[in-house]
């Protein structure tokens, strides 16, 4: 008695009721295939959003002012800047006395290399939003036009394919020149050469120096190129008006000095604010390091409860595997107590029936493969899966425990029935 | 004279516990020689199937020896029983317990598979097993396409194709028509003729008449002991037809 003769048995059991074993295997397939798409889907949408992050730059710190009241919309955001163990930043502890918006001023003030000298480039940043721009009979609402400092573009990695940046004499001379990002020249120019023709601005005129590299996956609603990137005056001069900013980018001079130069900006900002003691601060900093730790580990968490919602779906068709067998046992306990009566020892009995359930598993998990793998070419929900091979394996290899774990309680009592109780059996 | 291939002693079966308590055989004493053909007789109840299913090793007795060819069925572990049952016993039921779904061919090979034979010879021993049956023309019908005498037929060649020491049949022409059953009987003289044990139960006298030695059992106690024929000549029918 060979394993080969106990698996041509226990084939010829399952071959002997199709509809049966393909439903059961059905059970199998549906639960690890969800194992692994549902982990893919959760690794696919980590990945873009570190993706995401990563294109806000790199050692960068935002401040934007902070109003009571306010925390809403920045409220995750404050939170995971501040979370990261710098004291200050983004805090509300207790009233506020007076509230102070950013200003110049305060950008100019973090440039001071004796006070902070882990900040090595600071961009104060206004923002208009929907500015509407024309160039010739085209016309097209920039969903984002950005006046700041030449350090921005570094800072926040936004480099340029064509033409080139402003410079800081564009900045002293209030030049009103601007540099296009992607689906800005589309809308505008169509397949034209932008550079050093001119767009009018909300009623402004100003010239084309440069083109963005297209920042690629959207990452949501917002086109993270349906931006305009200028001087920081001329936009203040035509557009926002010089009273405040809307944020202060500081890049830190290296990855390690994040964290001190965050400390440095917030002791500074504090002091120029009058905020002391228990007074919460009017202003919060959003560390890009820290945000990344914080996201990291949420879609993580998000990733295991994916997975861990598929598994249960996995365990509900091993439970599949036992009721069958099950079923498929008392049937055929009248064959068991022949098999039995001409001489089959208990082994061969239990490696029948643990075969059948193994294979029922078995084909049911590479089944499983095979769909989860068609399934991650397609986007989901606007996610790209990434396949993680650890979770095939992973699958696979559960669903053929599976087998083996809840095939053995039918195969057992298969193997130890009596073969005069097994005979009369009807 | 050789030691008998089947010795039973003060063999006694008990089923159920307390009031309900059934003795279904009380002290049952028996030998039987090798190349006997003994056939079993009672009514129903009278506890022939449960000596049957003791001597088939299929159930085990309450108390009581039993040995086969001087082994004691009693001192054997689960897997040598299995073994036991495989090569020294071969079994044919009255309700011919082919396995559904499998040729004629598959079922007669079945005890040799467990018996770890490779295949090419268990192809061999079946097709020899089957045409010494008759059934060689209908080697790849399934069960359900048999008739009931040729499906005993097929049983009566998986039991054959171990060569065992002992071939049990219980009852075996209790669900077949006359001709059947003169078939059956005919393939069962010739095993006897050609030296082979065979221990038989029957409820019919026509069938005992083909039997050397017949016992009645009435309420599981042997009350008569009738030898028909000489132990190592040919079975009664055959001498008769011979005669």
């Amino acid at each position: 008695m060979n394993q080969l003769e106990i698996l041509r048995f226990a084939l010829r059991g399952l071959l002997a009721n199709k509809m049966r074993s393909s439903l059961t295997t059905l059970g199998i397939l549906i639960g690890v295939a969800a194992v692994i798409l549902l982990v893919a889907v959760g690794e696919g949408s980590s990945q873009s959003i570190q993706k995401n992050i990563q294109r806000l730059g790199a050692n960068t710190l935002t401040i934007s002012p902070s109003f009571s009241g306010g925390g809403g919309g920045g409220g995750g955001f404050a939170r995971a800047g501040g979370g990261g163990g710098a004291p200050g930043g983004g805090q509300n502890t207790g009233p506020r006395t007076q509230a102070r918006e950013l200003s110049l001023a305060d950008a100019k003030s973090l440039t001071d290399k004796t006070v902070a000298p882990s900040v090595a480039s600071v961009s104060p940043v206004v923002t208009a939003s929907s500015a509407a721009t024309t160039y010739g009979a085209a016309s097209h609402s920039i969903s984002q036009l950005i006046g700041t400092y030449p350090s921005y573009f570094e800072a926040t990695n936004k480099p340029v394919t064509k033409g080139t940046y402003f410079f800081n004499d564009d900045v002293l001379a209030a030049r009103k020149v601007v540099v296009l990002g992607q689906t800005v020249v589309e809308e505008l120019f169509g397949t034209l050469d932008p550079i050093g023709k001119q767009v009018t601005i909300s009623g402004v005129p100003f010239t084309v120096v440069g083109v963005l590299k297209e920042s690629g996956s959207t990452g949501g609603q917002q086109d993270a190129d349906d931006v305009a990137i200028a001087p920081l005056p001329a936009v203040q001069q035509s557009l926002t008006g010089f009273d405040s900013l809307n944020s202060i980018v500081v890049q830190a001079s290296g990855s390690a000095a994040t964290e001190s130069a965050q400390s440095e900006v917030t002791a500074i900002l504090n002091q120029r604010h009058g905020i002391t003691g228990t007074a919460s601060a009017d202003f919060r900093i959003l560390n890009q390091a820290t945000l990344q730790e914080t996201v990291s580990a949420a879609t993580g968490t998000f990733t295991v409860l994916l997975g861990a919602v598929a598994a249960i779906s996995l365990l509900v068709g091993g439970i599949g595997i036992t009721n069958i067998m099950l079923v498929t046992v008392t049937e055929r306990t009248r064959e068991i107590g022949i098999r039995k009566a001409i001489g089959a020892p208990r082994s061969a009995i239990l490696g029948q029936f643990l075969m059948e359930a193994t294979l029922l598993s078995l084909v049911g998990g590479l089944s499983g493969v095979l769909v989860a793998f068609l399934g991650t070419r397609f986007t989901i929900a606007g996610i790209e899966p990434v396949l993680v091979p650890s979770s095939v394996a992973l699958a696979l290899g559960v669903s053929v425990g599976i087998g083996l774990f809840f095939g053995s309680y039918p195969a057992n009592r298969a193997a130890k029935l009596r073969p005069i109780q097994a005979l009369r059996h009807e | 004279m050789t030691a008998p291939v089947l010795s039973v002693q003060n063999l006694v079966k008990e089923y159920g516990e307390g009031d309900a308590r059934v003795r279904a055989l009380r002290g049952v004493n028996l030998d039987v020689e090798q190349g006997d053909y003994l056939a079993i007789m009672g009514a129903s109840g009278s506890g022939k199937s449960t000596l049957m299913n003791i001597l088939g090793c299929l159930d085990v007795p309450t108390t009581g020896r039993y040995l086969i060819d001087g082994a004691d069925v009693g001192q054997l572990d689960e897997h040598q029983l299995a073994k036991l049952r495989n090569r020294r016993v071969g079994f044919v039921f009255q309700s011919f317990n082919l396995i559904p779904r499998m040729s004629a061919l598959a079922n007669v090979e079945l005890p040799l598979v467990y018996g770890g034979i490779g295949q090419a010879e268990r192809r061999r021993r079946a097709l020899a097993a089957l045409e010494q049956v008759g059934l060689t023309d209908r080697i790849h019908h399934e069960p359900n396409q048999l008739s009931g005498g040729q499906q005993q037929r097929v049983a009566v060649a998986r039991a054959l194709i171990t060569a065992p020491a002992l071939l049990l049949a219980d009852e075996p022409t209790g669900n077949l028509d006359t001709a059947s059953t003169q078939d059956v009987l005919e393939i069962m003289d010739r095993l006897s003729e050609s030296g082979r044990t065979i221990v038989l139960i029957t409820h019919e006298n026509d069938v005992a008449a083909h039997a050397k030695r017949v016992i009645r059992l009435v309420d599981g106690e042997i009350v008569e002991d009738v030898r028909q024929g000489p132990i190592d000549g040919p079975p009664p029918r055959m001498a008769g037809v011979a005669r």
